[in-house]
């Protein structure tokens, strides 16, 4: 079999055996829900609860914001404590509504109903798995019915279910195949109905043989539909990455999936849109892996979202005093969190605690130019130049080199003999020249 | 809590005391993980693939080559240190740059060099390519080089005159010529190229036994040292195989064209300083370019230079000013070659 990768990359310790044999577990109510009102990536939801109002599980509570948005809805039924800024994971303060539980966890009327497949069409399918809330749970939480709504003239033929998870740490993406590998499936061919493809392809790394062999049976009688192995390299599960290894088809600089005609969705994506779709069960909870040296007993909970990381750490066993980071997502792209009030999102993929010898609190040399970094790039850019253009603030010149392509993967950061800050000077140059564009209207 | 949060201000010290800061975290930016290379550890590792080299010269050419090696070494790291200290700058002699900035400027010198050349060579090395420049990344030219060069032309007796052959422990050293400087020699008084270059001259040119610098004679090592640093993905292949390459091709040609004017091309790359100079030189990260394709250039480059100058310049050997000149290419390199952009080519038509 040819090889399915691409060029660049790195081989990080993948740390995945602290959690992948820890079957999903649910976790009982906190006492607290922290529920943002910004859960996707776009426009964020309107507020429609207000502070005392009592609320059902599956009940919306924010509206879309535009259509590059979704609606948030109330992970168990409770009060609204307050709505007011929070710790977020993202660092800054979010809106958010705080509720909290009765204990009753009683769904609104509309909700977990098992809907026939009478009147199931594409719209129908987009406006549930909108209506639910669904957005990309690899973590950049992109509204999944934007995804499947591409213009008329972007003729989509390939559907990717993206099990790669790539992300070192990180295995809620491999026990969700192994447990949930039918739902996976019926939202992979909910998503194909909905665009109207033919041929789907679960990507899983390599180091997966189970989930591979568990999804190859689910698929089994499923016209059109294949498992891919992929090569265990970082980051595979890159939607760019993913696309080249198993299409040979390059994105173009700037463009989407759907310029070559695909479309990628994540594994525990495809299990929400089942939900939504089948038993109109919005997006409230998700899995999450809670790991590393630094908590008692790694484990992948299913967490309701709004959860703070205090009680997820809380479920499993409580931290080591020696836990020096806290990493929402994984640790190559994850952002480590300086309070454990904020909750939990639909884009948390995991809770990664690292220890005071695992985290190096480093200065940043000059750049020797070794060039480590141009060959690990996966973007083909170069970080080296890039990085320096940024520290002068010549944003110009660091846009003429690409910048804006930057997947911020930090496979550049990651081999740095100098440690410098590369994914952190690339988000300020982005955001620099973002502003400018702005600016000059 | 009922408090108004959005009034809330962190910088307010009296609010500090009412709530308890809890555990506290790191807070950096992603990536939360490292390889582990540093550049101290990059360096450490020429200097591992250096040692072979560095050692079989002690025995070449005996105690004085230790002797060149420790002063060297030593004053090196001794101007490193009184530089950053003189310049208010942090101390950064654990990244072990300048222990091998003297070990390559010790091995680019003779033997029988006395104390104050060593002391002034690395004084420019370090001080003036180096530390004034702003330090370690920010010099356009190899130190090691611009000591030596500053060297070769201040002190041309010094630096080309006094070759010692070598001998087991340097006990029955000569005084004669370095091989190039022999077969530029007999060209100008005979006309010819007057060297033998049998069997026997190759395997002696290939371990080492032969007047020149303590490092570029014993070519088995310098190669081993070098497949040490691709193995372990310090340098790529690339600047050393088109440097060699170049070499070799080029003088081939000339020597195919005219074998009496012109050296064997084999004579040519295995002779002079170019093993040292194209794996441990050209190399050096700060100087060459960082893409692939500069890599190659920078390599062609360097070579067509050291040919150039050996078969029509005045100096018999070439390789430290070629690699000096393509320094100063290096930006224009590096814009020039330029990555192109993970799909920045127009995709292919659906059907893949």
């Amino acid at each position: 079999m040819r090889s399915r990768g691409f060029s660049g990359g790195v081989h990080p310790d993948y740390n995945k055996k602290m959690a992948n044999s820890r079957s999903i577990r649910e976790m009982p109510l906190p006492d607290e829900l922290v529920v943002y009102f910004s859960q996707n990536l776009g426009a964020p939801s309107k507020p429609i609860v207000k502070k005392g109002d009592e609320v059902k599980k599956g009940q919306v509570i924010g509206e879309s914001g535009g259509f590059v948005s979704t609606p948030v809805h109330s992970p168990t039924s409770g009060k609204v404590v307050s709505i007011e800024k929070r710790p977020s994971p993202v660092g800054s303060d979010m809106l958010a509504a705080v509720i909290k539980p009765d204990g009753s966890d009683e769904w609104a009327p509309e909700c977990d109903v098992e809907r026939g497949n009478a009147d199931l069409d594409g719209e129908k399918i987009k406006a549930l798995i909108h209506n639910g809330g669904v957005v990309g749970m690899g973590g950049a939480t992109f509204p999944t019915h934007v995804k499947l709504s591409p213009p008329p003239e972007k003729k989509i033929d390939l559907l990717i279910i993206n099990g790669a998870e790539c992300e070192p740490y990180l295995t809620a993406d491999h026990r969700v195949m192994l447990e949930r590998a039918a739902e996976v499936v019926d939202g992979a061919s909910l998503f194909a109905s909905v665009i109207g493809v033919g041929k789907v392809i679960i990507a899983i790394e390599k180091n997966k043989p189970d989930a591979i062999k568990v999804m190859e049976r689910a698929i089994q009688g499923k016209d059109g539909f294949s498992v891919a192995s992929m090569d265990v390299i970082y980051p595979q599960g890159a939607e760019k990455q993913l696309i080249y290894a198993l299409s040979r088809r390059k994105v173009p600089a700037g463009g989407l999936p759907m310029d070559v005609g695909v479309l990628v969705q994540n594994v525990g994506t495809a299990v929400a849109a089942s939900e939504a779709v089948r038993y109109n069960r919005p997006l409230i909870k998700r899995v999450v892996t809670v790991t590393g040296k630094g908590i008692s007993e790694p484990g992948n909970i299913m967490a309701r979202v709004g959860t703070k990381f205090s009680d997820l750490i809380e479920f499993c066993g409580g931290m080591d005093a020696d836990t020096m980071k806290i990493i929402n997502g994984g640790p190559m792209m994850g952002i480590a969190q300086h309070s454990l009030e904020a909750g939990m999102t639909k884009g948390t993929s995991g809770l990664v605690l690292l220890t005071r010898d695992e985290v190096g609190q480093y200065c940043s040399d000059p750049c020797i130019r070794c060039g480590r970094c141009l060959e690990v790039c996966p973007m083909n850019l170069n970080p080296s130049h890039l990085s320096i253009f940024t520290e002068r603030m010549r944003f110009e010149d660091a846009e003429s080199y690409n910048v804006m392509d930057c997947i911020e993967c930090g496979c550049c950061a990651y081999v740095c003999p100098s440690r410098r800050p590369m994914v952190h000077h690339f988000r300020r140059a982005k955001a620099e020249i973002r502003n400018r564009v702005k600016k000059a209207g | 809590m009922e408090e108004n949060i959005e009034g809330r201000d962190p910088q307010v010290p009296s609010q500090k005391k009412k709530e308890d800061p809890g555990p506290r975290f790191l807070v950096s930016s992603s990536p939360h993980m490292h390889d582990g290379r540093t550049v101290s550890s990059v360096m450490r590792l020429v200097l591992y693939a250096l040692l072979p080299a560095s050692l079989f010269s002690v025995y070449l050419f005996g105690l004085d080559a230790a002797k060149v090696i420790v002063i060297s070494v030593g004053s090196a790291v001794i101007f490193e240190f009184l530089a950053q200290k003189l310049m208010k700058k942090d101390l950064r002699i654990t990244d072990f740059s300048a222990v091998l900035t003297g070990l390559l400027l010790a091995l680019n010198l003779p033997s029988a060099s006395p104390w104050w050349l060593i002391v002034a060579g690395n004084f420019f090395a370090i001080v003036i390519a180096k530390q004034l420049y702003g330090g370690l990344g920010y010099n356009p030219f190899n130190p090691a080089l611009i000591g030596r060069v500053v060297l070769l032309i201040s002190f041309p007796v010094h630096m080309t005159a006094r070759w010692v052959t070598s001998s087991p422990w340097g006990v029955d050293g000569v005084t004669t010529a370095t091989p190039l400087a022999a077969a530029k020699e007999s060209l100008a008084t005979l006309g010819r190229i007057d060297v033998a270059f049998g069997k026997e001259e190759i395997i002696s040119l290939l371990l080492g036994f032969r007047p020149g610098c303590l490092g570029e004679v014993s070519v088995v090592l310098l190669l081993i040292g070098g497949l040490f640093l691709i193995f372990k993905k310090v340098i790529s292949w690339h600047i050393p195989v088109s440097f060699i390459g170049t070499v070799w091709v080029m003088t081939g040609i000339f020597h195919l064209a005219d074998p009496t004017r012109f050296a064997d091309p084999t004579f040519h790359v295995i002779s002079g300083g170019l093993f040292l100079g194209a794996i441990f030189m050209a190399t050096d990260y700060v100087t060459s370019p960082v893409t692939k394709n500069g890599m190659l250039m920078f390599g062609a480059g360097c070579g067509i230079i050291t040919v150039i100058i050996r078969l029509f310049g005045g100096y018999p050997e070439g390789v430290s000013f070629a690699i000096l000149l393509m320094n100063a290419a290096t930006p224009l390199i590096d814009r020039w070659t330029k990555p192109k952009v993970f799909g920045a080519v127009k995709p292919e038509k659906a059907a893949a």
